[in-house]
């Protein structure tokens, strides 16, 4: 059960982002701009790192949400997810992105654990300075957004399924289009 | 130096929020609500929230900057230090006490908080956007703190910068920066 009192009808950061909608704004603002806006790193890849830092934080529902919506990306190849989150080396990705998620994995246990030496390996892989950046701010966005989830001990749901579907439907419409329909219609519990 | 080709003179996450403004609007916008808009937890209380989450990532910017506002609010620089270092000892209210609990716990993982932390800051007065507020506050530091380290952004060593930014902070929040010209050579 929650620590405070989220709409029972919204598992994960969605009760969450209801409860207090001045704060919601803003989380969806960023995630959009990390995680769909335009940028040389494709939304798949910009999905598996937010998949793999949650992961190394443990955060149930927020692996499992973006790891769905990354395979969306993807064709729906869910065993890539899975194999980036168990072991991102041995996966089927470019050396860039093994390169960023090396330094996506240091930012998630501290930030001055990244190295010039991890740069300059990104670097020598073609990553540029913006990706290098939106992978830090990516990575440190999801220590933020796990913490939020499991601070609050929001309801993280087991069902696969449900993933799936809702990872088809954010990789579709993007975070702040399917965020308004929640927030919308849980506007009115505001008034406490 | 830096990590990134960051804009020269811009300290701490000055630097990185000139360098990709489309990400900095919402995280300025994250923090104004936070710390700086109305709420039944004083700025001053929210921004100890702040310091103390920094001082345990040992962010060296962000619990400066952060503790100087605080400092600022409270017209009182030595109960912030107190905080950081021993908040049960220091004179703030009880009910912040329990809130720094919840924090602290944030900061390490978000699954340590237990329903008993969160009723005793209940029974010492705390209303659930409090409790909200306080996780959600504890969690933003974990994503600042991060980026101004992971990017080994320039943080200086200079109290007087640091007094100077808290005093902007404290009075104008967050939605425009704090640092408006360059602030000295490397």
């Amino acid at each position: 059960m929650p620590h405070i009192a989220l709409p029972p009808d919204l598992p994960g950061i969605r009760g969450a982002m209801a409860f207090r909608p001045q704060t919601a704004r803003p989380l969806n603002a960023l995630v959009e701009v990390l995680l769909t806006g335009e940028n040389t790193l494709s939304r798949g890849e910009r999905e598996l790192i937010a998949t793999y830092v949650s992961s190394l934080n443990c955060t149930h529902y927020c692996h499992s949400i973006h790891g769905a919506i990354a395979a969306a990306h993807l064709g729906g190849d869910e065993g890539l997810v899975r194999q980036v989150k168990t072991n991102f080396m041995r996966a089927a990705v470019s050396p860039r992105l093994k390169a960023l998620l090396t330094i996506a994995g240091k930012v998630q246990q501290d930030g001055k654990l990244v190295t010039s030496a991890d740069v300059d390996a990104a670097r020598a892989l073609g990553a540029t300075d913006l990706e290098i950046h939106d992978t830090v701010l990516i990575a440190a966005a999801f220590c933020m957004y796990n913490r939020y989830v499991d601070g609050l001990g929001a309801d993280q749901p087991d069902d696969e399924a449900l993933y799936r579907e809702r990872g088809k439907r954010v990789a579709r419409d993007g975070y702040v289009t399917v965020s308004e329909e929640y927030l919308k219609s849980h506007s009115n519990a505001a008034a406490r | 130096m830096a990590h990134i080709d960051l804009p020269e003179g811009f300290p701490g996450i000055s630097g990185a929020f000139t360098y990709r403004p489309e990400t900095a609007k919402p995280m300025r916008e994250l923090a104004h609500v936070l710390l700086h808009e109305p709420n039944s937890l004083t700025p001053a209380e929210r921004e100890l929230i702040a310091t103390y989450v920094s001082y345990r990532n040992d962010c060296h910017f962000c619990q400066s900057s952060h503790g100087a506002a605080a400092a600022c609010h409270l017209g009182d620089a030595a109960v912030v230090e107190q905080v950081k270092t021993d908040f049960l000892s220091a004179p703030v209210s009880e009910k912040l006490k329990a809130l720094l609990a919840i924090a602290g716990k944030v900061q390490k993982d978000g699954k340590l908080v237990t329903a008993a932390d969160v009723e005793a800051a209940r029974k010492q007065g705390a209303t659930d956007i409090e409790i909200h507020d306080t996780v959600l506050i504890a969690a933003a530091f974990c994503m600042f703190n991060r980026y101004v380290d992971g990017l080994a952004t320039w943080q200086p060593r200079d109290p007087e910068m640091y007094a100077r930014m808290g005093r902007h902070l404290a009075d104008q929040g967050y939605k425009e920066p704090s640092i408006r010209q360059l602030v000295g050579a490397h």
